[in-house]
């Protein structure tokens, strides 16, 4: 498998308190990694640092087997690496018209726009709200037109912060069942998450973000992990 | 008993001026109305940006601009008429431009004092505006740009507001009129000269007539305002 991003060094502190000191964490192409951790010990930071929108030091970095000068965030992931959030937010416009926003931007003739946002409406099950607002959208709704919006990119690293936190029963069933998609269509994707559906994905790696570090967890011994200890 | 029916009177007379078209009255305030709209026309594009520009980045001395920026939206408007009035007087800086007493410096006047309403208002809007909607645009690839314009058309309600509530500043304003415009009938009355200088000739016809109009035009906008933020209630009780 080839690497996707490696990182030499990555350092994030807040006021002389260091949050994250990592050395050689790795990313592969086409893989699902679930990131673990207690709360508040940096798994949202490492996120939105690599999706750009914390600063941090990073020093070694590359992407795709190329050097990336990290002094501020590398233009050139901007593109490649989207950031879902734990709640996600949406612009004040129809579901389609979220879904499709980063394809305007991009100034893609509107034909594929149209083709591409039907397509991710069709994935997520979207299509009977294409034109509802987000006013009156149920937190999985909005989940699932997150995961559509950032997937119509086709962006390499999908970051998805705790994409079930705040679902249960069916809409927590139907945004586990996408991902699988995102890694079968060759994505890379980090999951921060307490989820152990979501955890024990086949052909998912498991991080632990652990005192600042990332330790690599062995996935198949599943009963060995007690993650509803972690998760209180 | 007398003052009453002259009051009356003079309310009558001023429904009649309104109603049968006097030809001064409208010149009057279809020339403070263009005055203002042209004021906002040249303050709000920059007012909206540097409100945004206020709202979204930290700079050296940013506090103290916001100091400065909610100052003057208690500053007197005589003052900007004084300020202007020695600027723009023969021996001023600007002398040589001859605006002092012409429509010019009235809009400049009301486009000065629009520009910090209109930046304190973008700014407070764009402020308190959700993070994860600039976060949003911005991971789905949009540009610096691209970003101001969502949460400007995100805060729509906020900007909108913001210009109505500076429109209805310049429109009402009287003292910086009086001194830069200098209440030329004609080139620079509007509405508000004209009724300070009616009521101090002791005709109130033509000044009940005129405050109906600034009463009505702010009752028109504001029912504007309303319409448009119509689903703001909703949108606030759906988070």
């Amino acid at each position: 498998m080839s690497s996707l991003l490696k990182i030499g060094q990555l350092h994030k502190s807040f006021a002389e308190h260091a949050l994250l000191d990592i050395d050689h964490f790795q990313l592969e192409q086409a893989s699902a990694y679930v990131l673990t951790g207690m709360n508040g010990v940096g798994k949202t930071v490492l996120m939105r640092i690599l999706a750009g929108l914390e600063s941090a030091h990073v020093v070694g970095a590359q992407w795709r087997d190329q050097a990336l000068v990290w002094t501020s965030y590398p233009s050139q992931l901007r593109s490649e690496i989207v950031y879902v959030h734990q709640h996600p937010i949406m612009f004040q416009m129809s579901v389609a018209d979220n879904i499709s926003y980063g394809l305007r931007l991009r100034s893609m003739p509107r034909a594929e726009v149209q083709q591409k946002t039907e397509e991710a409406l069709a994935w997520t099950g979207l299509a009977a709200i294409r034109d509802r607002f987000p006013q009156g959208l149920s937190g999985g709704e909005k989940q699932k037109i997150a995961l559509a919006r950032a997937k119509v990119l086709e962006p390499r690293l999908l970051l998805l912060d705790e994409p079930t936190s705040n679902l249960d029963g069916i809409a927590r069933e139907q945004v586990i069942a996408l991902i699988p998609d995102l890694i079968g269509e060759g994505k890379t994707v980090l999951m921060a998450c307490h989820d152990r559906d979501l955890i024990h994905l086949p052909q998912t790696q498991h991080l632990k973000l652990r005192a600042g570090k990332i330790e690599v967890r062995d996935n198949s011994a599943r009963d060995e992990y007690p993650i509803s200890q972690e998760s209180k | 008993m007398s003052s009453d029916s002259g009051l009356f009177q003079a309310f009558l007379n001023a429904l009649q001026l309104l109603l049968q078209g006097d030809a001064d009255l409208w010149g009057i305030v279809a020339l403070s109305m263009r005055t203002s709209m042209l004021a906002l026309l040249i303050a709000s594009p920059f007012a909206v940006v540097c409100g945004y520009g206020m709202a979204v980045n930290s700079f050296r001395g940013r506090r103290f601009l916001v100091w400065l920026l909610q100052t003057s939206l208690a500053f007197p408007t005589v003052l900007i008429g004084l300020l202007l009035y020695m600027l723009l007087s023969r021996h001023g800086a600007f002398g040589q431009w001859h605006w002092l007493f012409t429509s010019k410096a009235l809009v400049l006047g009301q486009a000065l004092m629009a520009f910090p309403i209109i930046v304190a208002f973008v700014m407070s809007a764009v402020q308190s505006s959700d993070p994860r909607l600039a976060e949003t645009a911005v991971c789905l690839g949009a540009s610096p740009t691209q970003v101001m314009w969502r949460l400007l058309i995100e805060c729509r309600f906020a900007v909108v507001a913001a210009l109505i509530h500076a429109f209805g500043r310049v429109i009402s304003e009287v003292g910086c009129a009086m001194m830069v415009g200098g209440n030329i009938a004609g080139a620079t009355r509007t509405m508000t000269t004209a009724i300070a200088l009616e009521t101090s000739k002791g005709e109130f016809a033509q000044g009940i007539a005129l405050g109906l109009v600034l009463l009505c035009s702010a009752l028109l906008m504001n029912a504007v305002l309303l319409l448009v933020q119509g689903d703001l209630g909703k949108a606030g009780s759906a988070r």
